[in-house]
């Protein structure tokens, strides 16, 4: 290449792209992604700009890769020497947050089952939705929300935490967010724990299913770790967002399954929640682990799909900001 | 000819000052609408290059302000330069300032670790060292104490045993040697003597003309960003001393 491209011509790019894509995604929507009825042509133009943004980001994210394979490598190979570092922070984090609890780990355990034992209560009592297995429902929502926002608000505040570091040491910054979402996830493992548990003492039937369940954590785990590096650069520049995110994790929050049924919907709320990517992920997870149903092939493609276009941006917005961290620090 | 340890290019590096006054998005948006939304522009480095020959030790030296300190922390890669180009080719160890990148509430032990993978090291790397570290920094009957409970004379020298034993290939070091006792002091001179014959690259920020006299082979005045001079040790101490 004579000329080399730079972030503008990178974000030019993925601009034109998504009005390119959003067109093509207007006319062909597959039925299962928007409804095509006429009334419902608002829902469709966002989902099909929403599908549009994150396919280009995507795709240039690509183009990215592979015109600068020596970029590339280099930032490999500085992932390899620094893999040590990212362990010994996973693991501190896991230290820290149970420093000098006396039940310790345990609470990783405890804390699912409690809140899920006060749900259930009041759900069978004061709001009635007709679930089967309630407690094994509200669990398996709540797990991976759960993942989702802890994995996500402690990545926020990774690099304005890791201030002290950053300042003296030269360390990649992205291993900040990574580090905290990783140290989350060791945590979503305990909170599986307590959902097995639940999931046998309910006498629910356990499907052959159970064993895809890593695949939508992965999806989960590169979902949260791209939103997780956006939230973080946010938050270097513009503290508020901290406060922001709280009102904004209990939003989704309610737009996502966790505790009711998704057939209580309007059908314009069943179409809004399908913008909502925890939907998506949540929805994965109970298909293999309650209704031992694997998910169809666009169930799929819109898991990665939301997850890749989640870590490119992330990428996208730590390699152009990441220099500039130090200084609002 | 053998590749320069460190090459610096016409490395400039420019702050925004004023930038914390504004405080809210209103503030913000009032200001911008009436387009107060400049900064002041601070030059804190301009134009700077040398080059550093593998197993050569330079000292800088100047005024405070002079840049020396961001010039030390644009080499260790802290802050990227707003123009120019920085080569380094070695792994680098930066004792920029006491204890950096030192966790207060964890212990010794496992500052020592945190510290080594910050270079890049395996904790079973780390392991072969830390019977050194420890014995160095004198450290044994507080190895698991919270380090927020060391004196910062103990913090240093763990800082200082850490980035030493760890055998860089370039070690930055920011005003530090003075710092622990005079025994200590010693022993860091001689440790760093000990790095010299073994051919690390070091590269010294100090106030003291003695420590740069005896330690030094070549030296850089920087004042208020520029560069002065660059030269034998005894020629920039000489240019040097009449300022300061």
């Amino acid at each position: 290449m004579a000329k080399t491209w730079t972030r503008k011509h990178y974000m030019g790019a993925t601009l034109l792209l998504s009005v390119v894509l959003s067109i093509v995604f207007f006319i062909y929507m597959p039925i299962e992604v928007a409804d095509h009825r006429p009334g419902n042509v608002p829902l469709l133009v966002i989902n099909s700009v929403f599908l549009a943004v994150t396919a280009s980001a995507m795709v240039i994210g690509f183009v990215i890769i592979l015109t600068k394979p020596d970029y590339v490598k280099t930032q490999i190979l500085t992932m390899g020497r620094f893999r040590h570092l990212l362990l010994l922070m996973i693991k501190r984090d896991f230290v820290t947050r149970y420093r000098r609890s006396v039940l310790g780990v345990l609470w990783s355990v405890l804390n699912p089952l409690l809140n899920m034992l006060i749900i259930t209560m009041v759900f069978s009592h004061i709001f009635r939705f007709d679930i089967e297995n309630f407690p094994v429902y509200y669990l398996s929502g709540s797990m991976i929300y759960g993942f989702f926002s802890e994995s996500t608000t402690l990545a926020m505040g990774s690099i304005t935490g890791g201030a002290g570091t950053i300042k003296k040491v030269y360390v990649p910054k992205y291993i900040f967010p990574v580090a905290r979402v990783l140290s989350s996830l060791v945590n979503l493992g305990f909170s599986f724990v307590a959902f097995l548990g639940v999931l046998f003492i309910t006498g629910a039937p356990v499907n052959w299913t159970m064993f895809l369940i890593p695949i939508p954590i992965v999806y989960l785990i590169i979902f949260c770790m791209g939103v997780g590096m956006i939230l973080s650069a946010v938050a270097v520049f513009f503290r508020d967002m901290n406060y922001i995110y709280g009102v904004g994790t209990t939003l989704l929050m309610f737009l996502t399954p966790i505790f009711y049924p998704v057939d209580i919907l309007t059908p314009r709320m069943y179409h809004l929640i399908h913008l909502n990517p925890m939907f998506h992920y949540v929805t994965y997870f109970r298909d293999l682990a309650l209704n031992g149903v694997v998910p169809n092939l666009w169930a799929n493609i819109i898991c990665i799909g939301f997850a890749l276009a989640a870590l490119s941006m992330g990428i996208y917005v730590k390699l152009s900001q990441q220099d500039k961290y130090i200084l609002y620090l | 000819m053998e590749k320069p340890a460190i090459s610096v290019k016409d490395v400039s590096m420019m702050f925004n000052l004023n930038r914390d006054k504004i405080m809210g998005l209103k503030e913000y948006v009032v200001k911008a609408l009436k387009r107060q939304l400049y900064f002041d522009e601070f030059w804190a480095l301009k134009n700077i290059s040398f080059d550093v020959a593998s197993g050569e030790v330079v000292g800088i030296l100047g005024l405070n302000g002079s840049g020396k300190s961001t010039l030390l922390k644009l080499i260790a890669g802290v802050f990227k330069p707003t123009s120019g180009t920085i080569d380094v080719n070695g792994t680098v160890a930066p004792l920029l300032e006491l204890g950096a990148g030192f966790d207060f509430e964890f212990s010794a032990r496992e500052n020592v670790y945190m510290n080594g993978a910050m270079f890049g090291h395996s904790p079973d790397y780390m392991d072969t060292l830390y019977k050194d570290i420890m014995d160095f920094a004198e450290l044994w009957e507080f190895e698991n104490v919270p380090l927020k409970n060391f004196s910062s004379g103990m913090s240093a020298r763990l800082g200082f045993a850490i980035a030493t034993q760890i055998e860089p290939d370039i070690l930055i070091i920011d005003e530090i040697l003075g710092v622990g006792d005079y025994l200590f002091a010693q022993k860091c001179d001689q440790r760093i003597k000990e790095l010299l014959s073994g051919g690390t690259t070091v590269l010294l920020v100090s106030h003291s003309i003695t420590t740069i006299r005896e330690l030094c082979s070549r030296a850089i005045l920087l004042q208020s960003g520029q560069m002065v001079a660059v030269g034998t040790v005894d020629e920039i101490c000489q240019l040097y001393q009449p300022e300061g």
